[in-house]
């Protein structure tokens, strides 16, 4: 076991770190920038049932010490995805890697996964329950206890495969959609999605973004992400997956003690292509300058 | 594409508004016409795309017009100061379908993609002329370096004050054998209406990563969805889907 091993519902990984959904395609893109095996995984591309353009440009609007998207699931559908992106995925990363599915019904998440279920590569399901950018699905199963619960069933149904259920920060109280997953048997959760936002340009007074809001991300949403991170450890059992907002090594060191077993960079990746491979280089030296030996002693489940 | 920590050797005023640039590394690549980098800036969370002015291994000039804090943070800086950029991105201009006499229309920070396309035409033999369009005077820029290179130039500014009174379609020329453009979006949609061949388009997106993660600056053409940033920014005539 090396200092930054660490293992997700069962499955080891070589370290914490993990390009979150959206932020890294398939993997070939960052292929091109450094070798993605030094990973501890990554998430892919949410992926639903039917191929999907996503929302019209502009997409995307800078913030103070971040980021807002609207980009709306854009993904070529599940049996493209299969057929297409995850042989060229499986060219440039050897490790299990995580499946991000979105849909905008239970039985929709279900088609998705039983597909996905079958692919050899994928070891864990991320089930987007979060997705601010579209209308009729994605977050709104995750602000409803009974709407999280019935997906997280649902697709539990259909696989054997750990599932982890993707939360959005967007609720009054996160802890009781988490417990609801847990409840309805998630093998853990990961959070939190992107908060809802939106700029206006001064020169046109209209919204920057076409589809008005979108999510915010980087590291503007850390201390939010981590007091979310905190909370949910605390209310379940089940591993917790912390992201929002982590750019550093240090920033994983803290989500971790927030309760984290594993980390999701995000917006990161958009500002720096090398990030996910920096903040691993940088892991040991900030672990020996807060006296950490492992990341296994920093207890995330 | 490559990620460089590249030296400001020059960063000069050109116009009111429009700086000249030139970012300097032993290890820097010839770029692209039609090609851009994008340059990370201290305080900023995304970087800012910027097109290839002009180009040669271990150098690279961009024009950029101010617009927001980030182009003012750059206009502020200085020689000897660095900068990290991504360099090496985007489709650039395709050159092969040119013909004997290219014809290339810029409007505004449209200009600039041009300027090395120019150059590396007129090196393969082409005729090439150059129609410039801006506001009014006081903008105008580029047409004594389109002229050095031994391109024909119209200026046209839209108040009349220099030049041909209009834009950039009223003042092309009777005979070309291809176009190349770029522009603000208006333009482009009025070249498309009046353009007498096939051509290529240069567009600009909002973008968040400009390397074809994100998919932040996706459109739809005839022959599929595409990312601004990667199988972009130019895209052919043929193939272009104007949405409403």
């Amino acid at each position: 076991m090396g200092r930054l091993t660490t293992s997700l519902c069962g499955i080891g990984l070589d370290n914490p770190v993990i390009p979150a959904s959206g932020t890294f395609g398939f993997g070939y893109e960052f292929a091109q920038w450094y070798d993605i095996n030094c990973l501890g995984t990554f998430s892919f591309k949410g992926t639903t049932k039917d191929p999907r353009f996503g929302n019209p440009t502009p997409r995307i609007a800078e913030c103070p010490a971040g980021m807002i998207n609207a980009v709306g699931l854009q993904n070529p559908g599940v049996d493209k995805v299969i057929a297409e992106e995850l042989p060229k995925l499986k060219e440039v990363f050897r490790k299990p890697v995580m499946a991000n599915v979105s849909g905008f019904s239970a039985e929709d998440y279900a088609y998705t996964c039983e597909k996905l279920d079958r692919e050899e590569q994928v070891g864990w399901l991320e089930v987007n329950i979060s997705c601010p950018n579209v209308h009729g699905g994605g977050m709104s199963f995750g602000t409803d206890p009974k709407a999280a619960a019935e997906v997280t069933a649902a697709v539990k149904k259909v696989t054997a495969k750990p599932v982890i259920m993707k939360l959005s920060p967007n609720v009054t109280d996160i802890t009781a959609i988490a417990k609801a997953c847990e409840d309805a048997g998630a093998d853990g959760v990961s959070l939190i999605n992107t908060l809802q936002g939106m700029r206006i340009d001064l020169r046109t007074r209209k919204p920057v973004i076409r589809n008005v809001m979108g999510g915010v991300s980087g590291p503007a949403v850390f201390p939010v992400a981590l007091r979310m991170v905190w909370q949910v450890s605390r209310a379940v059992k089940i591993p917790v997956v912390g992201m929002g907002g982590v750019t550093t090594a240090e920033d994983v060191l803290e989500m971790m003690m927030a309760g984290a077993c594993a980390v999701e960079v995000g917006a990161a990746n958009l500002a720096d292509p090398c990030a996910c491979k920096r903040i691993i280089e940088d892991l040991p030296a900030a672990m020996d300058k807060y006296g950490i030996k492992t990341l296994e002693e920093l207890g995330g489940k | 594409m490559k990620q460089q920590i590249l030296t400001i050797t020059e960063n000069v005023p050109v116009t009111a508004a429009v700086y000249r640039m030139r970012l300097e590394a032993p290890d820097l690549e010839a770029q692209r016409p039609g090609g851009f980098v994008n340059i990370r800036l201290d305080g900023l969370f995304l970087r800012r795309p910027i097109s290839v002015y002009d180009s040669e291994p271990g150098r690279l000039t961009i024009l950029y017009k101010v617009v927001g804090r980030g182009t003012e943070q750059m206009a502020s800086m200085r020689p000897g100061e660095t900068l990290d950029v991504l360099t090496g991105l985007g489709n650039g201009y395709d050159l092969s379908k040119a013909g004997d006499a290219p014809l290339l229309l810029g409007g505004g920070v449209g200009v600039p993609p041009l300027y090395l396309l120019a150059k590396q035409l007129i090196a393969g033999g082409k005729k090439v002329h150059a129609v410039l369009g801006f506001n009014t005077k006081e903008e105008v820029f580029g047409e004594d370096a389109f002229k050095a290179l031994g391109c024909g130039v119209t200026v046209a500014t839209a108040d009349g004050s220099y030049g041909v009174k209009g834009f950039v379609t009223d003042a092309l020329p009777a005979d070309y054998s291809y176009f190349y453009t770029c522009g603000p979006e208006l333009m482009l949609r009025a070249v498309y209406r009046a353009a007498k061949t096939s051509g290529q388009f240069s567009f600009e997106e909002r973008m968040g990563c400009g390397f074809g993660a994100c998919m932040g600056c996706s459109c739809k053409t005839i022959t599929g969805y595409k990312r601004i940033c990667r199988e972009g920014p130019v895209l052919e005539k043929e193939e272009i889907l104007w949405d409403d």
